[in-house]
Parts: structure tokens; C-alpha cells; sequence
């Protein structure tokens, strides 16, 4: 393989490690607080991409407002799902959460389907990036499409301004205290209940926002989370549960070993991730950032 | 003298179990009080009972007039009480300062400057992890922290214990600065000595009731008896 051609499959893996990045960063802070997987997210993301296809649609809205609006909407309906359904099952047994947000995944692909097919007679729809990131860059040894550099860099951007609030700021000290020792953090005067909506919503908007970055690549339809979360819970899995660094830097690095892995054995390309989450399961099962379940 | 709490016939469960049964008592302002016994006498039930840390109760609970006994915890310590739990909770994944300042500040509670200055170390430890500190300072952190609140009411959870004879020494002065600003005390204890010359009254668990109630002019006189109430 030429260094040309590996470099182009360095920055496809960087792309998909973006979004692998973002939704395993929603995952991980959702797991982090909740103590729940989320089986729900990749319909978050599908989500995110159909409220921007949909507010083009029904109000004209292009894709710089739907990039700050669709997120939006997926965390006020994270709010609704959290208050209304998810805090209804705190304390129970996590299957029960897993059926639960499995059960409104199928719900949400056919419902989306269905206003697809009968408000806007589409079952797939493409869906443009703006003007000022169409066209492509030379970057001297290769071409690469404008819209894809922006990708890599809006989620390496809005990536660690997460680990930023988490880690250094008053905010994050809440949400680490409220992760820790729930009942002693309450009982300083902190309404725990309300930073674990709060953060819900928010892991829920990093969904919507990898959908409606993923939109002009990958084009809405309203099963484009199912396979892309698989594999993110397998990424979740290298990385390890609740860490936030971890899920970062696996989510991206994931993306390009697959890439580059796909370029030297094709035959690998859909099997590659799954390989490697094994192989950490058998060396390290708290996955490569996460700390063994007693030591938390 | 109104009561600052004032507990009535308390009565909590842990699943099946019965743990606490009738349980009365009050605080006054400003006053220190201990409960005193063995192992699972209820003590220490009894400060969860009362911050709402444990639902599973019945009775009531006055604190300053109002009924608290319905309020989640994290408005009973919006009224101004404050409950330091035996394993001190230090959390390992903020800094020292993190967990000082983690408690929301109220009017009439310390700044992070005045805890810094009354207990310097702690401006020293500033930055390491919450749990790289050694127990006695934990302990004081634990004590401290709650502080930027402004508590009326202290909810104090066996504060001497697994800690050195000088450690102890020093969290019974830090004590009595706290009463001394004004604030009561309602402290668990199994180790006599210390109490004793902390509190003003006792009251004595046995099998989650009070059998007894000490004040201190009494205390001298009836050390024998509440030695026995202590010993296993």
C-alpha cells in the first residue's frame, strides 16, 4: 500500500472516529451518572440528522441553525425521556433499562420511517453541507473533501470541551460528586436528580449533534444509527465504561485502525473493531481506560 | 427555650427490620448533644432519619418550627442542617478544594478564605485528590466542608473514630470553634471519654430506643452505668 492511499484512509478513519468519538462520549457520560446504557442512542442520532432534514424542510432552515437547533431538540426530548420513562426504573435491575431504551430505539426507527414515507414520500434523503465547506482541499499529498475536515474538527473541539466542563470546572465537580456518592452529595443541598436530567440531556444532544454532522455524509434515513451503534458499544467497550478521556481517544483511534486495517485486508473491514474489543476483553475487561469495577 | 430539632416517636426500617422504635429527643440551639451506645443501637439511623438520607420512616421532625420530615435531603439541608456521615465521604474524583467548595454557599456560612485560614493545611492540600489525604484530615475536611452552608445544626457521625489520640484531641477543639460561632451539635459517639467532654446532654441507645438521658453535671456520678450501657 502507498503512503498516498494510507493517508486518505488515516483521514477516513478519522472521520468515523469522530462520530465514534461523540456518541461514545454521550454514551460514557450518560453511563458515568445513570449508570445505564443507553441502547436508545443511535436513534438520538438518527434523530439528530431527521430534525435537520425535517426543519430544511418544513421551515427552510439551513444547516449552520440546524446544527445548533437539532441538538437542542434531541436534549429536550432526552428531558422527556429521562423525567418520564428512565427515572421510573432507577433501582431496578439495568435490564429493565435496556429493554426499555431498546423497545423506544425500534419505536423511533419506524416512527420516523412512517412521517419519512408519508409526509415527505422519501425512505432516504440526502442532505447538503453549506456552501463554504462543499468542494474539497488540497492538502499537498492528497485531496480531501472540505466538510470531512470540518467534522474531525468540530468533534475534537466540542470533545474536549466536555472533558474541559467534566474535569476542571464547578459544573463538572457537581456532576463527578453526583456520580460518586449520589445520597452524600444530595444531602450537601445539590438536587441530584436534577444535574441527572441535565446530563441525560446532554449526552442525548452529543447524539443529535454527530446526526446532523453525519447527514450530508452518510444521508437521513431513519435506521442509520443501528449499525453505527453496535459498533460504538464496541468501541465503548475498548475504551472502558465511564471514562471520559477514554472514550475520546478510543473513539478516534478505533476509527482509523479499522480504516487502515480495511485498506490492507479488506475482507477485515466489518470484523476488525469486533476482533480488538475481544482481544481487550480477554487482556483488560474493564477496557483500556477504565478502572476495574471494585476500584471505583 | 423552643427546641432548634425536635424529634417525635421516630420509628425507621430497613427492609423487614425495625430499627428504630419511638425514638424522641430535641436539641436546643447552640447546644451540643450526644447519642451514645453500641453498635447498631440506631445512632447513626437516627442523623440519616433526621437528614432524609433514610425515607423509610415515620414521626415527626421539627427543625426551627418547620416540619422537615417529608423534605428530600437536599432541602432539609437548605434549612440548615448539615450531616457529616461516619465514612466521611470524602469524594476521591474532586480535589480538596473541590470538595470544599461542593457544598453550595449560603449567607452566614464561611468563605473558602476563612476555612483556609482556621485550618491551613487544607489551603496546602488544595489541589491533590480527596483521597490522598490521611484519615485525621479527611475527618476535618469532612467536618469543615459543610461549613460554607452555614449550618444551624450539625450532624456529627462518630468523628474519633479509627483516629489517633492527638487527632482526636485536635477534632474535639475544631468542635468546640463550631460551638462556640453559635452552631448546635448532635454527635454519635461510642467512645465516652470524648463525648463527655464535648456534650452537654446524652442520650443512651439500646436496641433503636432511648433508655436514659445524662446531663452533664450527671455524667461523673453515673459513669458506671453508662459504661455499661457501652460495653458489648
Amino acid at each position: 500500500m502507498n503512503t498516498q492511499l494510507l493517508l486518505i484512509q488515516v483521514f477516513n478513519g478519522l472521520v468515523n472516529g469522530a462520530f465514534y468519538a461523540l456518541l461514545s462520549l454521550g454514551l460514557a457520560v450518560i453511563f458515568g451518572m445513570l449508570r445505564i446504557v443507553n441502547f436508545m442512542h443511535g436513534a438520538l442520532y438518527m434523530l439528530g440528522a431527521f430534525a435537520a432534514f425535517a426543519l430544511g424542510q418544513l421551515l427552510g432552515l439551513g444547516f449552520w441553525p440546524s446544527l445548533i437547533l437539532a441538538p437542542l431538540l434531541v436534549g429536550l426530548l432526552g428531558v422527556v425521556l429521562e423525567r418520564g420513562l428512565l427515572s421510573r426504573l432507577y433501582g431496578l435491575e439495568p435490564s429493565y433499562n435496556l429493554l426499555l431504551t431498546f423497545g423506544l430505539t425500534l419505536l423511533t426507527q419506524d416512527l420516523v420511517k412512517q412521517v419519512m414515507l408519508s409526509r415527505f414520500a422519501v425512505s432516504s434523503a440526502p442532505y447538503s453541507p453549506p456552501e463554504v465547506l462543499s468542494g474539497v482541499v488540497n492538502l499537498g499529498f492528497v485531496v480531501f473533501p472540505k466538510y470531512r475536515l470540518f467534522v474531525i474538527a468540530l468533534s475534537l473541539v466540542v470533545c474536549l470541551l466536555t472533558w474541559f466542563v467534566i474535569e476542571k470546572t464547578r459544573v463538572g465537580a457537581i456532576i463527578r460528586a453526583s456520580t460518586e456518592n449520589p445520597v452524600v452529595t444530595r444531602a450537601f443541598g445539590i438536587n441530584v436528580s436534577l444535574w441527572v436530567t441535565g446530563v441525560f440531556a446532554v449526552g442525548a444532544a452529543l447524539a443529535g449533534l454527530a446526526g446532523v454532522l453525519a447527514a450530508p455524509i452518510y444521508s437521513v434515513e431513519p435506521y442509520m444509527g443501528a449499525e453505527l451503534i453496535i459498533t460504538t458499544f464496541a468501541v465503548v467497550v475498548i475504551g472502558g465504561m465511564g471514562s471520559i478521556m477514554g472514550s475520546v481517544v478510543t473513539g478516534f483511534a478505533v476509527g482509523v485502525l479499522a480504516a487502515v486495517g480495511a485498506a490492507v485486508y479488506p475482507p477485515i473491514a466489518n470484523t476488525l473493531v469486533f476482533i480488538l474489543m475481544a482481544l481487550v476483553l480477554l487482556v483488560r475487561p474493564s477496557g483500556l481506560f477504565g478502572l476495574p469495577e471494585g476500584a471505583r | 427555650m423552643t427546641p432548634l430539632l425536635s424529634v417525635q416517636d421516630l420509628n425507621a426500617f430497613y427492609g423487614q427490620s425495625h430499627v428504630l422504635r419511638g425514638v424522641t429527643l430535641h436539641v436546643n440551639p447552640g447546644e451540643v448533644v450526644s447519642l451514645i451506645g453500641r453498635n447498631g443501637a440506631g445512632k447513626t439511623t437516627t442523623l440519616k432519619s433526621v437528614m432524609g438520607v433514610l425515607r423509610s420512616r415515620t414521626g415527626q421532625i421539627t427543625f426551627g418550627g418547620q416540619d422537615i420530615s417529608r423534605l428530600p435531603s437536599n432541602r432539609v439541608a437548605a434549612q440548615g442542617l448539615a450531616w457529616v456521615p461516619e465514612e466521611r465521604a470524602i469524594l476521591s474524583t474532586l480535589t480538596v478544594r473541590e470538595n470544599l467548595e461542593l457544598p453550595p454557599s449560603r449567607p452566614g456560612g464561611w468563605s473558602t478564605e476563612r476555612i483556609y485560614d482556621a485550618f491551613p493545611v487544607l489551603r496546602e492540600r488544595g489541589h491533590h485528590p480527596g483521597s490522598k489525604l490521611s484519615g485525621g484530615e479527611q475527618q476535618m475536611l469532612a467536618m469543615v466542608r459543610v461549613l460554607r452552608a452555614g449550618p444551624k445544626l450539625l450532624l456529627l457521625d462518630e468523628p474519633s473514630e479509627g483516629l489517633a489520640p492527638v487527632i482526636v484531641q485536635r477534632i474535639g477543639e475544631i468542635i468546640d470553634t463550631l460551638r462556640q460561632s453559635g452552631m448546635a451539635v448532635l454527635l454519635v459517639e461510642q467512645n465516652l471519654k470524648f463525648a463527655s467532654r464535648l456534650a452537654d446532654r446524652h442520650y443512651v441507645f439500646v436496641d433503636g430506643q432511648i433508655v436514659d438521658e445524662v446531663p452533664r453535671e450527671e455524667v461523673e456520678a453515673r459513669r458506671d452505668d453508662l459504661l455499661r450501657y457501652l460495653s458489648v
